[in-house]
């Protein structure tokens, strides 16, 4: 017959792997799972930026006789401009789906959390698994811009294409791992996802300094700047792309908010999922 | 050799009685001011059959969530296989198959690929997994359905398929919250009879029900739980031998005679029980009861005699019926 001895020996062994691996194991369930919708990410990744860069490089730019962006030697094209900042906005457009409704199907519609928590991942796992998940995405999506804003040339330089989507990536943590946790506190979608994307998506995507610098708004609307992931990512996005003057101190202090922003919103969001699948 | 005596040789002692798997003392838990769980003291051994038989929230599931460590005690003690949850949930976790009150597949893949994906989980190679995933497909008699999608399954096939998954990791211990509730008669036999083959190889049970025939049918030994305490402890045959008697008689007279005739009917056998629909009389013999039912003159519209069964007990002891 096994004692317990045994089990118990058995029980620490095979906790071994999960507590080392699980992170990795959630995010190939959901990296899965989101090939069932592959072709609305390729498309998504692809499309949306080309219909942009169409847009505002071929239509909009010819509009525009004051020049807006600057590089070290003078005024930049108005789609160099934009560029890092669509890029940046394209990875942040991702959490308001997977870290809307995605976590709310995994507490309630689909329920698959409940099903990993029986397991011997911990809820801090399910919590790295989909941050490396939805990253994997973002850093997708982020590639397929850079590429083609850098077939467009909308890229000053051409080493930047490497690095714009780490900032696309930081960017869209910024803004999404704060978002995730406000999602996985909810019980219910009474309507919060689509106010998230109407009253705080749409009005940061206006008023960051997507389209034109911060500065040309009155400056009772730079706070919105200033609070914004996608503001601080697409200034970094400038300044790679192709130097945009920045000082050292306000690169800090950009990295800074983007960086707070991601822990803080990673330590908020492993204590809900904490409570909630193990209370 | 008696239980627990010394071994003449050495100076060690043998134990023939098992040590329990999961050992819970005053186990509590609170939901601010709800109590759910009201101090339980159990132990199950190892391959035993184990059931927590009680009405809707009498707190079966937030005990099982707490063996499963997934859900923290208040207060109590609290060992499974040896570990606490509350430091070794993971651990834990890797030993225990949980089939959970509510399914939770992933229903956006298919019916194999959620073996597979949940192997991962328990850290199992993936060609392992892909094996064992046939292995379990066939145990659970879902093979044709390998490929299909999980909605187009239907109510006892995603149950058998839940307990499938429950097993890719060869759990010691398999927890079950109400494996056939909502299942029609068939599909029910279908899924007690995969329990009782995991019973015959040994796998410890631990079983949630309020169906008593269930109970009956699945566990060696249960619990009576209501309002988060346990109010009777045995295997199904003692506690009706404890808590009622052989046979019953259900009369009916009509739901506004009842009462009337339960008060001529006092005296009756071991006991008379007034239900809204019938009256129980309680006794050894129920022919003789009938003959005297007779002789009193009373005319039951309908009359049948039938034995004991959990949900006499469980009426004995609460004063209410399982199912609501
Ligand atoms: N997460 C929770 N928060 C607050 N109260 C809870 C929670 N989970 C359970 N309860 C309460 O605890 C009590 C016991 O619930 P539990 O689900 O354990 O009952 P149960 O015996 O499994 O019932 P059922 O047969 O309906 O499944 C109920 O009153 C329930 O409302
Ligand atoms: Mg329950």
């Amino acid at each position: 017959m096994t004692t317990l001895d045994e089990a118990t020996g058995a029980a620490m062994a095979g906790a071994v792997r999960p507590r080392r691996f699980g992170a990795l194991y959630v995010a190939e369930h959901q990296l899965r799972a989101m090939r069932s919708y592959g072709w609305t990410i390729v498309i998504g990744g692809l499309g949306q930026p080309l219909l942009y860069l169409l847009g505002l490089g071929l239509g909009l730019a010819t509009f525009l006789d004051v020049p807006v962006g600057f590089g070290p030697d003078g005024p930049v094209p108005y789609v160099t401009f934009v560029a890092p900042a669509l890029l940046a906005t394209a990875a942040i457009s991702v959490t308001t789906e997977e870290f809307t409704y995605t976590v709310m199907a995994g507490f309630k519609w689909r329920r698959i959390f409940w099903g990993m928590n029986a397991s011997p991942i911990a809820p801090a796992q399910v919590v790295g698994g989909l941050v490396l998940a939805v990253g994997a995405r973002m850093v997708f999506v982020s590639t397929a811009y850079a590429l083609l804003i850098w077939a467009f040339g909308a890229v000053g330089n051409a080493w930047a294409v490497a690095v714009l989507p780490l900032l696309g990536l930081l960017g869209g943590l910024a803004f999404g791992l704060p978002l995730l946790a406000y999602s996985a506190s909810l019980r219910d979608d009474a309507g919060q996802f689509a106010a998230v994307q109407r009253f705080v998506f749409t009005p940061m995507f206006l008023f960051s300094g997507t389209f034109y610098p911060l500065s040309t708004l009155p400056v009772w609307l730079h706070w919105i700047g200033w609070v914004s992931p996608l503001w601080h990512a697409s200034e970094l996005g400038r300044a790679v792309s192709y130097g945009a003057p920045m000082s050292g101190t306000t690169v800090a202090v950009h990295l800074a908010v983007l960086l707070g922003l991601t822990v803080g919103g990673w330590f908020v969001a492993r204590r809900v999922f904490v409570g909630r699948m193990h209370g | 050799m008696k239980a627990g005596a010394p071994c003449p040789y050495r100076a060690v002692t043998f134990r023939l009685v098992p040590v329990p798997v999961i050992t819970a003392t005053g186990l509590t838990k609170r939901y601010g001011e709800l109590v759910a769980v009201a101090g339980i003291d159990l132990e199950v051994a190892p391959g035993e059959s184990f059931g927590l038989l009680g009405p809707n929230g009498a707190g079966k599931s937030t005990t099982m969530r707490m063996i499963g460590a997934v859900s923290t005690r208040t207060s109590g003690d609290l060992q499974v296989l040896g570990l606490d949850p509350d430091t070794h949930g993971p651990e834990i976790r890797s030993q225990l198959g949980v089939v959970p009150q509510e399914d939770n597949l992933d229903t956006e893949l298919r019916v194999r690929d959620n073996l597979i994906v949940y192997g991962r989980y328990f850290g199992i190679p993936r060609a392992e997994c892909g094996r064992r995933a046939d292995e379990l497909l066939a145990f659970a008699q879902l093979e044709e359905k390998s490929k299909a999608k999980v909605d187009d399954l239907s109510g006892g096939m995603k149950r058998r398929l839940t307990i499938a998954r429950a097993l890719v990791n060869n759990p010691r211990v398999l927890m079950l919250d109400e494996p056939t509730t909502g299942l029609d008669p068939q599909a029910r036999h279908v899924l007690w009879d995969r329990l009782f083959r995991l019973k015959e190889r040994g796998t410890t049970l631990v079983l949630t029900t309020h169906y008593m025939d269930e109970a009956e049918q699945l566990c060696d030994r249960l619990v009576v739980v209501d309002e988060g305490r346990i109010m009777a402890e045995g295997s199904p045959a003692s506690l009706i031998r404890e808590h009622s008697s052989r046979e019953v008689v259900e009369l009916r007279f009509g739901s506004r005679r009842n009462e009337a005739a339960a008060e001529r009917l006092e005296g009756l056998g071991d006991r008379v029980e007034t239900l809204p629909d019938r009256v129980l009389v309680y006794a050894g013999d129920g022919e003789a009861v009938l003959e005297q039912v007779a002789r009193l003159g009373l005319h039951p519209t309908t009359s049948l005699v039938r034995r004991s069964s959990l949900e006499d007990v469980f009426l004995r002891l609460t004063g209410r019926s399982l199912i609501e």
